[in-house]
């Protein structure tokens, strides 16, 4: 049991040293280490249920959130859209930057350094790839279109910092490019979006953005709330359908009787949305911002400057808010014909990820359902295994119409009967145990293509955090009781009664579980 | 299935000769050792029975059918299908009789599922097998089946079949490519395994499943998906079968003609796939009440070929639903709206969507007047018209149909107990042409009025008029209807020898006589009928008392007879049993309750000569052990109830269960069920009997029970 925690508590350590460039560099390979990671957890937990290993990643991808703001681009193990997400952003504030300040020789050539290593990273990805594409004939699809992905991506990334450089090299060139920008977000959403100009990073890491308001700012958060609570049920409901958008599909605003709003993907993607100006500490929830101010001085501990900040403008009469998606040529983007906004902000974000991001979690029950909101995750892995309704071709379905209803709508596809009432179930379990084994070898995989060990992100965490208790009581299974496993669903749901939690839906990491289990006393969040 | 058709055959006169053996079967194809006697071989010669004799007097060892081609004699073959013993007689006369007899066969009803193994080796060409007399039959049966019928099989029967599996199964279903038909009917055992094995028969045309209560709309799916080409399915009491079964199946498989969805907790949300199939023909939704008029409402109009419509025990639905869901039914034919709707003008109007109405049934149904009067405008010929049990049929309503509809061939007024002599003349007068006609307990009409019936409706087939006032006079003249095939005329405690005596010489063709309770008749009407009616299939003379043994020594020269019910005639003893035991060889049921003077002698005589009996009722027979184990031999005994039979032991009941291998039901007193060993019923049980554990008390025969006062 000691041997993976203590692993994973000796890797950040041994790294502890390593630059903020050493962690760009090794930017690709860093989400892999995290795969890699859990697929070890998991091997040696053998007998432990399987999202367990998700859990792990998840609070992987959390840990490191605070970090983000020092250009670590730390992102979630799976999350490679929003890794490179991160990525650009940092390149576009270096492209920005030389903009302002002329040309920079020295700085060019450190772009192109970058490049070449990447470059050279990807090579060894692809030769790699190519070598275990020799050994196993029969390699699972699923792997080969996670190696796509990646190598896709690190391409993409290669290619947005080409332009950022040559952008930089001709400040002419510069205006074109921004309005470039939207054809290339709409290529692929791999690439994301380069940030428009107006956007910027201040010193403490906070985002500012010119068209949108504040959010803090928003007077009606009771609606707020209820359309979000709305939004969850219907999550929960009909997460099947990924169509979110449907529960505000009756609304009929005359255009222009409401102010929209567009969130940068950035903004949308971001885990934090307020963030100490004073340390750059980053925080789900104002409510907690506050209280951490508290440590800053003996000012921010007065009563006012606790208070909720909006509790006095909601006397200003405002215009409705709704919200556009900053994906160009979505039906939710202002642009779009037949534009139909979005409700609230949990709204935007449920929709731009499930529709413009990678679906990078798994169930990990049935390691098929791949979700990009987490609590779909969650909620298909409450269900997941429930699905008694079975078609032949491995579908899934929770209820009996719609397997019927799929059944009716393909040739050939019949249904299955469930296991217990089969009773050979041999075979069944077969099929199970090769899709476990598919998933091993494609961690395997990962392992062997990441050598260099893991970023600073996660370093940075266990810096922050400095006082893990005991590590190996996290990671030992015989601690993932019920109870905290439920406190592992720690999506804004059970929040949403306390109206101060109403900016959470910005918030995409587990902060909450470290407050509700108590389980990191030192996570400072407090 | 015949292998030549009469076409083909170069003579064509020799099917009419053939035809002739219909009615007098020649022994010499039955009768082994009259064969070898047999000298011509020229078929012409066996034209008349008279040549027979000639043939008969002059023995000659050669064979007679040595020249005849195989071709001839497969035809021959092809008209004794009539009887299945008549085949086997056949066969057993020489050795090429035997394997031309083999190669001819094409369907099989076998007794035992033990010798299934020599049996198909025997027949090889065997395309419908029916084992209904096989209680038991297991997987390696159906393994063994469809190895060898792997191209020629058609059709399998095992609806009165346990303890196969889904594994046989798909071993039937894969491997006989040609299966088109399967009765699968109370195998209440099967799950939604066995439906996806049924799936696999790709090319099933014909497919029941009543009473398969296991199968739930997972199996279903399979086999709507699997059975592409199915035509007729029988989704009866599937109770676990709903909506996205039955809709699956209407979308999958869009040849479908006929569907019962009998019971079915179905709604009206698998009705618009149903509706949209272009073939279908027959519709039957008796008993699902989930299925209401809110529903049907909302179903979209359009043109449906239905033919046959049967919605029969549905409480929630009225005119307004019916109205909705028959619309666009241009061509329905038949209608049956028992036991739920309201006749009123409103449902009548609904009648006008379908101008070839021909058939009706309203059985149970709250009539009213004006509701009549409406249908008999409403429709423009019916043929058919089933009132049993309404309550409000007056003569007023039913004149009024009658009136307008002279070409009426059937009608079912049984119970319609307001109408009266009125109602009498106006159907004998307006509808000549009636064929059936059933009015049990119509008993306000006078048995004056019987008469009319005779006299008017010489046409009828079938006439029930059980528990009326008819005298012999009425009797009299209805027997001048020479045509009656089926007379039914139980608890008429008026009837007497002398009208009984008309229909025995004037109705030779009848085949039904039902006397039950007719307590005057005596031996002399009974002699009377079996003299005249030669034809006779079916007799009950339960609770004719006066009745002796020598009416059922006449009664035994009715060959043809299958059914003989004799209960509570406590003077028949044995002697007469066996003379219908040796003279009618094709008994099949016998219920001779209460009848305390047959004894072991009777059972002797059947054991010995009705081996085709299948049920027999011997309770408060004065039968032993002896007489069980003898009727234990009989091989297609599958039922028999066996209530307080004195003479009988544990021991005895228990060897006769051993030995009669083909049981399917017993119905035993309970104080049987302690004195008998546990490991024997439950072996007995495990062939596929099923015991009936009852606990009346004994009752005296010779008093009256129910107070007839007979």
């Amino acid at each position: 049991m000691m041997d993976p925690d203590e692993r994973l508590r000796t890797n950040p350590w041994t790294k502890s040293s390593s630059s903020a460039s050493d962690a760009l560099r090794q930017l690709s390979p860093d989400n892999q280490s995290f795969t890699n990671f859990s697929s070890q957890q998991q091997k040696w937990e053998d007998s432990s249920s399987m999202d367990y290993r998700t859990r792990i990643e998840q609070q992987f991808s959390e840990f490191t959130s605070p970090s983000e703001n020092l250009s670590s681009a730390a992102c979630g193990a799976n999350n490679q859209t929003k890794n490179h997400g991160h990525e650009d952003k940092r390149m576009r504030e270096t492209s920005n930057s030389n903009n302002v300040q002329d040309w920079d020789p020295r700085g060019m050539l450190n772009n192109l350094s970058f490049l070449e290593q990447k470059i050279h990273q990807l090579q060894d990805l692809v030769h790699l790839i190519v070598g275990r594409r020799c050994q196993a004939v029969g390699q699972s699809n699923e792997l080969l279109v996670q190696q796509q992905q990646l190598i896709t991506a690190d391409l993409t990334s290669i290619i947005v910092q080409l332009i950022s450089t040559a952008g930089s090299l001709l400040p002419s060139v510069k205006h074109s490019l921004s309005s470039v920008n939207p054809p290339v977000t709409q290529l692929g959403q791999f690439g994301g979006s380069i940030t428009p100009p107006v956007t910027s990073f201040d010193n403490s890491g906070r985002v500012v953005h010119c068209d949108v308001k504040k959010v803090e700012d928003q007077p009606n958060e009771v609606d707020l709330i209820g359309n979000a609570g709305i939004e969850q049920n219907y999550v929960v409901e009909e997460h099947e359908s990924k169509d979110e958008e449907d529960a505000d599909e009756g609304e009929n605003l005359p255009p222009g009787s409401y102010e929209i709003l567009q969130l940068e993907k950035e903004e949308i993607l971001a885990p934090h949305t307020h963030f100490c100006t004073i340390c750059g500490k980053g925080f789900k929830r104002d409510a907690n911002l506050r209280m951490h101010m508290r440590g800053h001085g003996d000012e921010y501990k007065t009563p006012a400057a606790l208070a909720k900040p909006n509790k006095e403008s909601t006397s200003e009469p405002t215009l409705i808010k709704r919200y556009s998606c900053p994906f160009v040529g979505c039906k939710r983007n202002k642009d779009h014909k037949k534009f139909q906004p979005l409700k609230t902000i949990l709204c935007v974000k449920n929709h731009y990820k499930r529709t413009h991001c990678d679906k990078s979690y798994t169930c990990s029950r049935c390691h098929t359902k791949k979700f990009s909101v987490i609590a779909d995750l969650k909620t298909h892995e409450k269900h997941c295994g429930r699905d008694k309704w079975l078609c032949s071709c491995g579908t899934t379905f929770s209820r009996k119409d719609k397997l019927f209803g799929h059944i009716a709508l393909f040739q050939g596809h019949t249904p299955a009967i469930p296991l217990d009432e089969s009773k050979v179930s041999a075979g069944q379990s077969d099929a199970g145990q090769t899709n476990e084994l598919i998933n091993k070898v494609e961690q395997i995989d990962f392992s062997a293509q990441s050598n260099i060990p893991s970023g600073s992100g996660y370093q940075n965490v266990m810096d922050g955090k400095g006082s893990i208790d005991d590590p190996a009581s996290y990671f030992s299974p015989l601690n993932f009781d019920p109870n905290n496993l439920s406190g592992l669903h720690e999506f804004p749901r059970p929040s949403f009664e306390d109206s101060e939690s109403s900016f959470c839906f910005l918030l995409s990491g587990s902060s909450e579980y470290h407050q509700k289990t108590g389980r990191f006393s030192g996570s400072g969040n407090l | 299935m015949l292998p030549f058709n009469a076409s083909s055959f170069t003579s064509q006169k020799l099917p009419k000769i053939l035809d002739r053996w219909k009615d007098f079967p020649p022994p010499f194809l039955l009768d082994q050792q009259h064969s070898f006697y047999l000298q011509q071989s020229d078929y012409h010669l066996m034209k008349t029975p008279r040549t027979m004799q000639q043939v008969h007097q002059s023995p000659n060892l050669s064979n007679p059918f040595e020249n005849l081609t195989e071709e001839i004699i497969f035809n021959v073959l092809d008209f004794l299908d009539e009887d299945p013993q008549a085949k086997k007689s056949f066969s057993l006369v020489n050795k090429s009789f035997y394997s031309i007899e083999s190669i001819h066969r094409r369907s099989l009803r076998p007794l035992r599922t033990n010798l299934i193994p020599s049996t198909l080796r025997r027949y090889p060409h065997l395309s419908h097998l029916d084992f209904t007399c096989c209680p038991r039959v297991e997987d390696d049966t159906l393994f063994a089946i469809a190895d060898v019928y792997k191209t020629s099989l058609r059709a399998i029967d095992l609806s009165r079949s346990r303890f196969f599996s889904n594994v046989g199964l798909s071993s039937l279903a894969g491997k006989c490519t040609g299966l088109l038909e399967m009765d699968l009917s109370n195998a209440t055992e099967l799950t939604d395994l066995a439906a996806a094995a049924i799936a696999e028969a790709k090319n099933l045309e014909k497919l029941s499943l009543a009473r398969c209560k296991l199968i739930s709309d997972i199996g279903i799916g399979c086999i709507a998906v699997g059975c592409k080409k199915l035509k007729w399915v029988c989704l009866k009491w599937c109770l676990r079968v709903s909506d996205f079964g039955v809709g699956l199946i209407a979308m999958k498989c869009r040849d479908i003609r006929s569907l019962d969805l009998s019971y079915l907790p179905i709604t009206e949300k698998c009705l618009p796939p149903i509706l949209q199939l272009q073939q279908l023909k027959e519709l039957i939704l008796v008993g699902c009440s989930g299925v209401d008029d809110e529903g049907l409402v909302t179903l979209n109009q359009g043109y449906k070929p239905l033919e046959m419509l049967n919605m029969s025990i549905i409480q929630n639905v009225s005119h307004i639903g019916l109205y909705s869901l028959t619309n666009g039914m241009k061509h329905l034919s038949h209608l049956s709206l028992a036991y739920g709707f309201d006749v009123t003008v409103d449902l009548a109007k609904c009648l006008r969507n379908f101008p070839g109405l021909q058939c009706i049934k309203l059985d149970g149904c709250q009539v009213s007047c004006a509701g009549m009067k409406a249908i008999a405008d409403c429709c423009v010929s019916l043929k058919e018209i089933n009132l049993c049990k309404c309550i409000g049929v007056t003569d007023e309503g039913l004149s009024s149909i009658m009136e307008k509809h002279n070409g009426l061939k059937k009608l079912d007024i049984t119970c319609c107990r307001k109408i009266t002599h009125a109602s009498l003349d106006i159907i004998t007068s307006s509808c000549n042409s009636l064929i059936s006609l059933k009015m049990e307990s119509c008993s306000l009409i006078p048995e004056d009025a019987f008469e009319l019936i005779g006299q008017r409706c010489s046409l009828l087939e079938e006439l029930d008029i059980t528990d009326n006032e008819v005298n012999d006079e009425g009797l009299k003249a209805i027997s001048r209807c020479s045509k009656l095939l089926s007379l039914k005329m139980g608890i008429c405690r008026k009837i007497t020898d002398g009208g009984l005596s008309h229909v025995g010489i004037y109705c030779p063709k009848l085949t039904q006589l039902d006397l039950y309770r007719c307590t005057a008749v005596t031996d002399v009407g009974i002699m009377a009928v079996a003299n005249g009616c030669l034809g006779l299939e079916m007799i009950n003379m339960a609770y004719c008392e006066k009745v002796t043994d020598s009416s059922l020594r006449c009664l035994s020269k009715c060959l043809r007879l299958t059914a003989l019910e004799i209960r509570g005639c406590t003077r028949l003893s044995s002697g007469g049993l066996s003379a219908i035991a040796e003279g009618c060889r094709k008994l099949t049921l016998l219920d001779i309750k209460k009848c305390c003077n047959i004894d072991d002698a009777g059972m002797l005589a059947l054991a010995q000569c009705s081996q085709s009996l299948q049920q027999i009722n011997i309770s408060y027979c004065s039968v032993t052990d002896i007489g069980l184990m003898a009727l234990a031999s009989i091989n297609h005994l599958h039922s028999m109830t066996i209530l307080h039979v004195t003479g009988l032991t544990a021991s005895g009941l228990g060897a006769a269960l051993l030995a009669c291998q083909g049981l399917r039901k017993v119905k035993l007193h309970s104080t049987f069920k302690a004195s008998m060993p546990q490991a024997l019923l439950n072996h007995v049980e495990a062939r596929g009997c099923i015991f009936h554990w009852r606990n009346k008390a004994f009752q005296q025969v010779d008093i009256d029970p129910k107070g007839w006062q007979l």
